[in-house]
């Protein structure tokens, strides 16, 4: 399978998380899109890793080129479910101070 | 056309679908259970690539525990699909308008890339993505990186702890 349509097919579910984000209002689901759009990193990722593991085996056999991509996959994981974790207790004491999920709420950082 | 590519297009095509129905559903609890559907559609796709453990940890981490604390917070909360808030019609075009031009450009961009011509990725190959290369590189090359992390997740706990108390 060639890389572009791995490529294509990643900036498309990128494309919907950053659309996503761009129209909803809800912090909810605002949030889901930004793991949306991880995923789509993540996937990525890991195509272009056995891309180049494919190049590295023709040159060696035993070579483990390219697993770098897959740790780094494995730690935006980690980095992820500690990120959910703090950002829904954030959006909980949000809903306890307003009574409302609505994103724009967080205008009143600014000033 | 052989096995692969129509299990790669048929993936592709239902986590495109799925993804769409995450934006286009109401009720953010539907939205929740399409984006599950999506988080097996990449699954499927790691396994396509051969990279089991990523496959495995996905459906774990992603469709069991971040989804279901997604759920969690969703019903703790009880948000009436009627009163959510909407952006008005023409920021949700310039939004969708944003975003589309955005793969537009990409994918442009892509295709005029010549350095990935003819650049083939390998599937259901190379055993980089089991669990035994993926572990001795976890715990010789990166094990500082897995050690730090372990750091950051009691960070984590600490600061959910504090700010959901009150």
């Amino acid at each position: 399978m060639p890389i572009q349509y791995y490529i294509f097919f990643c900036l498309t579910l990128f494309s919907i998380g950053v659309i996503g984000v761009l129209t909803r209002r809800n912090a909810i689901i605002v949030f889901m899109c930004i793991e949306l759009m991880l995923n789509a990193v993540n996937l990525l990722l890991v195509a272009f890793s056995k891309m180049y593991h494919g190049a590295a085996l023709q040159l060696a056999p035993q070579s483990t080129a390219g697993i770098d991509a897959q740790i780094f996959v494995f730690f935006i994981m980690v980095v992820a479910a500690a990120e959910v974790s703090v950002g829904l207790a954030i959006i909980v004491m949000m809903f306890r101070n307003t009574h409302s999920i609505d994103i724009n709420f967080l205008n009143r950082l600014k000033n | 056309m052989n096995t692969l590519e129509i299990l790669f297009y048929a993936l592709s095509a239902f986590a495109v679908i799925c993804a769409s129905m995450v934006l286009i559903s109401k009720n953010p609890i539907h939205s929740v259970l399409w984006l599950i559907l999506v988080f097996f559609a990449i699954s499927g796709h790691y396994i396509l690539l051969n990279a089991q453990f990523l496959a495995i940890v996905n459906i774990i981490v992603y469709a069991g525990a971040i989804m279901v604390l997604f759920l969690f917070v969703i019903m703790l909360m009880n948000v009436k699909k009627d009163n959510e808030p909407q952006k008005k019609l023409l920021t949700k075009f310039i939004g969708v308008l944003a975003g589309g031009s955005l793969l537009t450009l990409l994918i442009a961009l892509v295709k005029q890339t010549s350095q990935l011509e003819g650049k083939q990725v390998l599937m259901k190959e190379g055993t980089i993505g089991l669990i035994h290369p993926l572990g001795k590189a976890l715990f010789t090359d990166y094990v500082l990186p897995f050690e730090i992390s372990s750091v950051l997740f009691l960070s984590a706990m600490v600061g959910a702890v504090i700010i959901g108390k009150k």
